[in-house]
């Protein structure tokens, strides 16, 4: 029962990413759920890039509380998806999809001028890392190794492990 | 199916983690929020929302403009009237860039209960502009050849001046006289002697007086009210104001008109009082470049900028004022200064401190202009315990030899670096402003503020409140005391540079000390320095 590899595999290097990337999400989320002033307005209204008016119209007043929820909402049940190692497909894809969308609203174009950026970027910047990171866990879903899901289908999941 | 212990460390190890995380940013929110509202309340700061007025019930008021040029324009589009070239030029501008905001601004405000019933210009094309553009069947806009004619009529009930400066006193104490209202532009006066025959007029008028101080209206300066009685920032003992401006619009090189002429312009009415100089179009649409018919900096820009400071800490008139300067940016025929600094000394001003009694007394107010060059220099009002900037914005942070804040700068509650308070009643919306001056105008509070998070012109605000007066009664926030000290300054400036020399406010008779064998006027008038 208990045929596990020694040693750090390719399984444990994944966990590490679905933990942190879940860990990261998860925070980004909680501390805005705790701070009723928070808003993605300005990060929306100073979209830059070939969408920016797709951005800007989400600030639109009668949206903007829509779209901060629901941003909220994602990242936290993307958080914990990947910390429990459950729904980690459907998680992945929700992620790919709220970090195109903050990438794309500022994306690191040579052309563009981007205030705030904490690094030095040339079309490549952290988002776009983290997006093929999610990428990389719908196509290794490790829940069964590490998460929620090694103890629900446990039997059927030992011999997938193997196979790695 | 069996659990080993690998199992449950390998099943259920996320949750501490997930727990963990959840803690952290919640508790970190929170203490975050919680730090700031124990500041907050020790602050004891509140942003302030205009005061209600009453409506402007019966009647519309009939109102007559006394000069359609740049800014009688821009106070007619605030009373409700734009003109059709303006709506058709702002339509052009938002089908360029949706994100344009002037015209939606405009739509928006809120309809005052007026007429536009006359206009005088001495230019044709301006006159003729009014009448074409907000004259209506039931309505027609009378042109008057001359502001006398007008103000008899008995077709006004108010006027609205905004021509040059050596205009400004005739008419307004000739409107006052006749009991019509009087929304004069700044500054009210163009000589010393002209100030108080204004104030006469206006004590002695039933009809209400406004000076054209918008910026009274702007949220962030009462606030800074507020900020300034609560003790926040201690003895304030200096004051820094500039202007700084690298534009043509700046510099006051306006447009000339094309169709301007010697019979499209009244040039003599245009001249009144001022020595008679053959008909010349420069001086007709740049008239702030001359000593003659306006100003210069201590009139058009520092009169603004002491006003700001006079409705937050109404220090008054100073003990004395020094300046001195130059025309050193745009040496092209103009006689007043382009650079120019301005210290005014306030020895007994004070508004209590937090230390020992007898200790703090007396600031010194500065004021410095260029108009070759557009650095942003913030207004910062500096006291023993914090310093404050002011604009439409407003941020405050704490001295790190603060007496009244010790104790928290001790615990590290506080940091001399980072803010205690900032007030941005427009930190939400993205503007799309157009020139180097309006960016000038907006960034000190005087093109408009935000109330409720909508922006809202403070030239239509003040003229409301003017309006609502003259229906409802009650106080101007920036009547003839007002105006009074604001033309009282500015004409001590202008003197103490062109005589390069300190002058003297004597306050207990309340005028300029003599200076043997000088004619205060005829030096401020005159077109060389002495």
């Amino acid at each position: 029962m208990t045929i596990t590899k020694k040693g750090w595999g390719l399984n444990d290097s994944v966990v590490l990413m679905r933990i942190f990337i879940g860990w990261h999400f998860l925070y980004e989320g909680i501390i805005k759920i705790y701070n009723p002033d928070w808003t993605s307005f300005g990060y929306l209204a100073s979209a830059q890039g070939p969408l920016k008016s797709v951005f800007a119209a989400l600030t639109n007043e009668a949206i903007i509380g829509w779209v901060d929820g629901l941003n909220m909402a994602a990242l936290i049940v993307v958080g914990l998806c990947f910390l429990f190692g459950v729904f980690e497909k459907k998680a992945a894809i929700i992620g790919i999809g709220l970090l195109a969308m903050y990438y794309l609203a500022h994306p690191s174009f040579p052309w563009l001028i981007e205030a705030n950026v904490e690094g030095s970027y040339w079309f490549v910047n952290k988002n776009l890392i983290e997006l093929a990171a999610c990428m990389v866990i719908f196509q290794l879903p490790t829940g069964h190794y590490f998460g929620l899901k090694r103890l629900f289908s446990k039997k059927n999941n030992e011999i997938k492990i193997e196979k790695v | 199916m069996k659990w080993t212990r690998r199992d449950m460390i390998k099943g259920l190890g996320s949750l501490p983690i997930a727990g963990a995380v959840w803690w952290a940013g919640a508790s970190s929110s929170v203490l975050n929020s919680k730090k700031r509202s124990e500041l907050l309340e020790q602050l004891n700061i509140e942003p302030s929302l205009p005061s209600a007025l009453p409506p402007i019930g019966g009647n519309p008021i009939r109102v007559g403009i006394i000069g359609y040029g740049i800014r009688g324009e821009q106070l007619c589009r605030a009373l409700g009237f734009a003109s059709k070239e303006w709506l058709q030029n702002m339509q052009k501008s938002v089908d360029e860039n949706p994100k344009h905001t002037a015209l939606k601004d405009f739509q928006a405000q809120d309809k005052l209960n007026v007429q536009l019933v006359a206009v005088c210009d001495v230019f044709d094309v301006r006159a003729q502009n009014v009448v074409d553009s907000f004259s209506t069947k039931d309505n027609p806009v009378k042109r008057y050849k001359t502001y006398q004619e007008m103000i008899r009529s008995g077709n006004v009930d108010a006027v609205i001046i905004a021509t040059p400066d050596h205009w400004h006193a005739p008419m307004a104490i000739d409107a006052l006289e006749n009991n019509v209202h009087v929304y004069v532009e700044k500054p009210m006066t163009h000589t010393v002697e002209e100030t108080y025959r204004l104030r006469e007029a206006a004590k002695k008028s039933k009809a209400k007086f406004m000076v054209g101080h918008q910026h009274r209206q702007t949220l962030s300066f009462k606030t800074a009210q507020d900020v300034v009685k609560k003790g926040t920032l201690g003895h304030i003992n200096m004051i820094q104001t500039n202007t700084n401006r690298n534009d043509d619009n700046g510099a006051w090189n306006y447009d000339i008109h094309e169709k301007a002429n010697e019979q499209t312009i009244d040039w003599e009415q245009f001249l009144g009082s001022a020595p008679k100089v053959p008909f010349n179009k420069n001086h007709f649409f740049r008239w702030r470049k001359w000593w003659a018919y306006g100003s210069g900096l201590s009139g058009d820009l520092l009169s603004h900028d002491y006003d700001r400071l006079n409705c937050v800490i109404n220090m008054g008139i100073p003990e004395s004022i020094v300046a001195s300067g130059g025309i050193y940016t745009h040496n092209d025929g103009r006689n007043v200064p382009d650079v120019l600094q301005v210290n005014m000394e306030f020895p007994e001003f004070s508004i209590g401190s937090s230390q020992k009694a007898g200790k703090e007394k007396g600031m010194t107010f500065i004021y410095s202009a260029t108009l070759g060059n557009g650095f942003n220099r913030p207004t910062i009002l500096m006291g023993h315990d914090a310093t404050m900037e002011l604009g439409n914005r407003l941020t405050i942070w704490p001295d790190g030899q603060s007496t009244k804040y010790d104790e928290m700068l001790k615990a590290g509650k506080m940091r001399p670096s980072t803010p205690i308070f900032q007030y941005d009643p427009g930190a939400n919306i993205p503007d799309a402003i157009s020139s180097a001056t309006s960016q000038y105008f907006a960034d000190k509070g005087l093109m408009w503020t935000y109330i409720d998070g909508v922006r809202v012109d403070s030239t239509f605000l003040h003229l409301r409140e003017w309006l609502s007066v003259i229906r409802n009664g009650g106080t101007l926030s920036c009547g003839i005391k007002e105006g009074f000290e604001e033309a009282m300054v500015a004409h001590m400036t202008g003197l103490s540079w062109k005589l390069g020399r300190r002058i003297d406010w004597d306050h207990n008779t309340e005028t300029i000390e003599p200076i043997e064998g000088v004619d205060f006027d005829a030096i401020l008038l005159s077109s060389t320095n002495v």
